[in-house]
């Protein structure tokens, strides 16, 4: 058979890494791995740079759980760390009988500082690098059979200016007054007037990491659209690629208005403008303005980004999902048209329910009833695609291995995370509901059991191509089933506690509010939800303590780890697994022309269960 | 290793990478500036009756700056034309011609900064503002050429039909000499004093702001078209294709600049 044939061909390139098109030059290290035009390694650069990003925002939440489930407490070690580092930011903690010192507790506006960083960092240094410009980056135009991206030196622009970016959020931490404390929508006048240089850092931060992502989608779209192999068409495009392209439009799209928002809250800042600030705003900090402006507005420019960000978190996700579940499931993902048609559907109907954020700030009930209704209309689309990934596992012969474990917790996960969402989009019931605990857990939901783990998948799947090496599988499936039920006993009990009224950017976890300390008051808050506090937060550090065998399996895999026995090692169709490994400089040893489908699974009457694009049945 | 269709086109698109790149970067400048739109139509809507100053800016001057971007948006497809049409030498003239537009533009830009920085505002304290040129500043007092006056509660340039009429009344029976409607003002009688900058009121700083951000583009086009009228030319002896399609994408960013403007020219000069 011909396909046999071409495996052949395939493996005697195996042995020749260095057979790569540029073996003519060895360009060093510092061309190699930080100045590197070649796509691949740029997206490994994304993908360690936004891993590490993710630690720090970690890191953030685990000091904030403690200050909620043991408020006022001194924190054991990091406590005195934290002390050395932020200084008075942290709150000396004293017995109360002896005066004796305890330790360190975070004080309010670190606990704020932190909240606004954490969500600042997960959302944009963290899972979108990771899930768009790290996985993009690699995995795009390999499968699309191109060489490189289209314009690779402004690919590695767009990442050291997304690094740059970074780092000068990090910087706030170490200035005096602390970073950024108005949480990550840093809505004006609230984070206009709090004096804090930790706001202007977070703006000039934003407008750089806001320019490299416009590089970056200006990029990736034309990629696609420019360098897909011969044959490539555009409804042979696997649904990765799809799911990046349209992430790619929302990005070019929605971050202009946010870097407008983000501009104006800079003259506010700077220039003494009064672009958020209304006549009469009555803050001691601020008697000089002019006024006249509308703090409404701020909160329309960030939710314009806000909400398409929401599926640029969860698009990448959705795709490679589809990709893994194809593959391991042995059968074409079912549906290819109805995903492809609901992503773009999904992508325009995202630019018109950003003010579903803003029930509550008075824009008017009108207002409300058409973003209420398009909020319910964007839920169709996506119900399509997870039902899409739910009916390809119909009748499979599933093959469990760590990437499909992750891929399949996606999808109740992100089920829950999306269905949990339908009582907020409804103006209604969102005045309950509204800024508690319930919308915390919804969100995480659908980012971190949802997008987070389809992202795992995506490293497991796609490591072998990367290193040549598998990741171990024991232990990947000893971080599956630890994160699984962790990340479930950390985001679930917020539910109850956010249905119960407890309110989010509280650092006492609503202690203050709680039955217990206001016996008189109506409305307080029950005992039991307080007390969730405390399981929330081992929850979380269980959590984080299950990522350990995963941090230790990435870094052991690389030259440790068993090796790949073919190019191929999961026998999937698409082209980026038609290549040596790892794909030298160039990628391709001859360039693919594309013949078939990108899920030629189990075709009746092929000599295996699997045809790749670039070869005939 | 080489990127395909970096100077021919893909032949189902029909375009080259760069030209899809420009135009997927020009999208997103379109969201940049329709934010900034936006923002002007919203701010306008909700300020207060009188609190939205028209008819402060120079019409003449501004539509000057306009006939300047025009012609220059003509010379900006000369030049590419130019190279098109093989005629290295009428490049470098039209190329230049823009950068020099270019350069026009900005000066007559900065005269009318400098002409807002330079207009001062006073509350008096008997509740009266004032607004005019700074002539003079002692220790003591200010002297404000043309000064208009009116009730403080009105907003910052506010410009009755009423005050305009009775200036011109007064200049057609005034001998015609400017520095006569000169005021002094002691600064013992000022409550507040302000300028006519961003900070002044929220039109002020909509102005600066999309003024500002679309001169910084103008600022950037200019380098660039300078950059190939200068050492980036060169491209134009060994690989003369590709330096016709940096210039076409370059004319295609300018033209967008250019239509910034006209939108610009409106809202903020005639509405």
């Amino acid at each position: 058979m011909e396909s046999t044939e071409a495996k052949e061909v395939h493996d005697t390139h195996h042995d020749t890494d260095s057979h790569g098109a540029d073996h003519h030059h060895d360009p060093g290290f510092w061309r190699k791995y930080i100045f590197s035009t070649d796509h691949k390694i740029i997206g490994i650069q994304y993908g360690i740079t936004s891993l590490l990003f993710m630690l720090v925002g970690f890191f953030l939440i685990a000091a904030m759980r403690w200050s909620i489930a043991y408020p006022g407490q001194p924190m054991p070690v990091v406590g005195s760390i934290l002390h050395a580092i932020m200084g008075d930011m942290t709150s000396a903690v004293f017995d109360p009988e002896t005066k004796e010192l305890l330790g360190y507790a975070i004080s309010n506006d670190l606990y704020n500082a932190f909240g606004a960083m954490h969500g600042t960092i997960m959302v944009f240094l963290a899972v979108v690098p990771l899930a768009f410009a790290a996985f993009g980056n690699y995995v795009v135009p390999l499968q699309i059979g191109a060489v490189d991206m289209a314009f690779p030196r402004l690919n590695m622009a767009s990442y050291h200016l997304f690094l740059l970016g970074g780092l000068i959020m990090l910087a706030s931490f170490f200035i005096p007054g602390g970073p950024a404390q108005a949480g990550w929508t840093s809505y004006s006048p609230l984070a206009t007037s709090i004096q804090t240089d930790g706001q202007l850092y977070w703006l000039i931060a934003m407008v750089v990491i806001i320019t490299s992502s416009l590089l970056g989608a200006v990029n990736f779209i034309a990629t696609i659209i420019q360098l897909r192999a011969p044959g490539m068409t555009w409804m042979r495009l696997p649904f990765f690629c799809w799911a990046q392209f349209v992430t790619a439009f929302l990005l070019l799209l929605a971050f202009p208005p946010l870097e407008v928002g983000a501009l104006l809250q800079l003259m506010d800042k700077v220039a003494g403008t009064s672009f958020y600030l209304p006549t009469g705003l009555a803050i001691s900090s601020m008697k000089d303005i002019s006024g006249g402006g509308s703090p409404l507005l701020y909160q329309h420019l960030f939710w314009f980004l806000g909400h398409p960000e929401v599926y640029v978190l969860i698009l990448p996700a959705m795709g490679v999902v589809s990709e893994i579940i194809a593959n391991n499931t042995r059968k074409p993902v079912w549906g290819y048209r109805s995903l492809v048609y609901s992503t773009l559907v999904l992508g325009f109907l995202s630019f018109i329910v950003w003010a579903h954020h803003m029930y509550l700030t008075g824009m008017g009930t009108k207002i409300s009833t058409f973003f209420q209704t398009t909020t319910m209309i964007i839920s169709i689309p996506s119900v399509i695609i997870l039902t899409c990934l739910f009916i390809s596992l119909w009748g499979g012969s599933i093959r469990f291995n760590t990437p499909m474990l992750f891929a399949l917790a996606f999808l109740p996960m992100f089920g829950i995370g999306g269905l949990t969402g339908l009582p907020l989009g409804f103006s209604y019931s969102d005045i309950h509901l509204h800024d508690t605990y319930y919308v915390i857990g919804h969100f995480h939901y659908v980012v971190a059991p949802g997008t987070i783990f389809a992202l795992i998948a995506g490293i497991y799947f796609w490591y072998p191509k990367m290193t040549g090496r598998y990741m171990n599988e024991f232990w990947g499936k000893v971080h599956f089933w630890c994160s699984f039920v962790f990340m479930n006993l950390t985001f679930q009990p917020m539910f109850a506690q956010g249905m119960a009224g407890m309110l989010r950017r509280m650092s006492d976890g609503g202690v203050g509010y709680s039955v217990a300390n206001n016996p008189d008051a109506i409305g307080g808050l029950a005992d039991q939800f307080v007390k969730l506090n405390a399981n929330i937060t081992l929850a979380a550090y269980a959590l984080g303590l299950a990522q350990i065998p995963f941090i230790i399996n990435l870094f052991y895999s690389i030259s440790k780890g068993k090796k790949v026995e073919s190019d191929n090692p999961w026998q999937s169709t698409t082209l980026e697994w038609q290549t040596p490994t790892p794909p030298p400089h160039g990628n391709f040893t001859t360039p693919p022309t594309v013949v078939g489908g990108p899920y030629e699974y189990s075709v009746p009457g092929a000599a295996q269960d699997y045809i790749p694009q670039n070869q005939k049945a | 290793m080489e990127v395909p269709y970096t100077v021919e086109n893909r032949p189902d698109t029909g375009l080259y990478n760069a030209k899809v790149g420009i135009w997927l970067f020009l999208a997103s400048e379109v969201m940049l500036f329709g934010a900034l739109f936006s923002s002007y139509i919203l701010l306008r809507v909700g300020a207060l009756e009188g609190h939205w100053p028209t008819e402060l800016l120079n019409v003449p001057i501004g539509t000057v700056n306009t006939l300047v971007l025009i012609l220059s948006s003509v010379t900006v497809v000369m030049a590419w034309a130019s190279l098109k049409l093989n005629d290295f030498k009428k490049f470098k003239m039209y190329q230049a011609a823009t950068v020099i537009c270019a350069c026009m533009f900005v000066l007559i830009k900065s005269y009318e900064y400098r002409d807002k920085f330079t207009h001062h505002d006073v509350v008096l304290a008997d509740g009266m503002r004032v607004d005019g040129h700074l002539v003079e500043e002692t220790d003591e007092y200010i002297i404000l050429s043309h000064p208009v006056s009116y009730p403080a509660e009105k907003g910052i340039g506010y410009r009755p039909t009423a005050i305009k009429l009775a200036e011109e009344e007064a200049k057609a029976h005034g001998d015609g000499h400017h520095h006569a409607e000169d005021r002094k003002i002691m600064l013992s009688d000022i409550t507040k004093r302000t300028t006519w900058g961003p900070w002044a009121n929220t039109y002020f700083a909509i102005y600066f702001t999309l003024t500002g951000l679309h001169a910084l583009h103008v600022i950037a086009g200019a380098l660039v078209i300078a950059y190939y009228w200068g050492p980036g030319s060169k491209m134009w002896k060994t690989n003369p294709e590709q330096f016709t399609n940096r210039i076409e994408v370059s004319g295609l960013f300018w033209h967008f600049v250019d239509l910034v403007w006209i939108f610009l020219f409106p809202i903020l000069y005639l509405l």
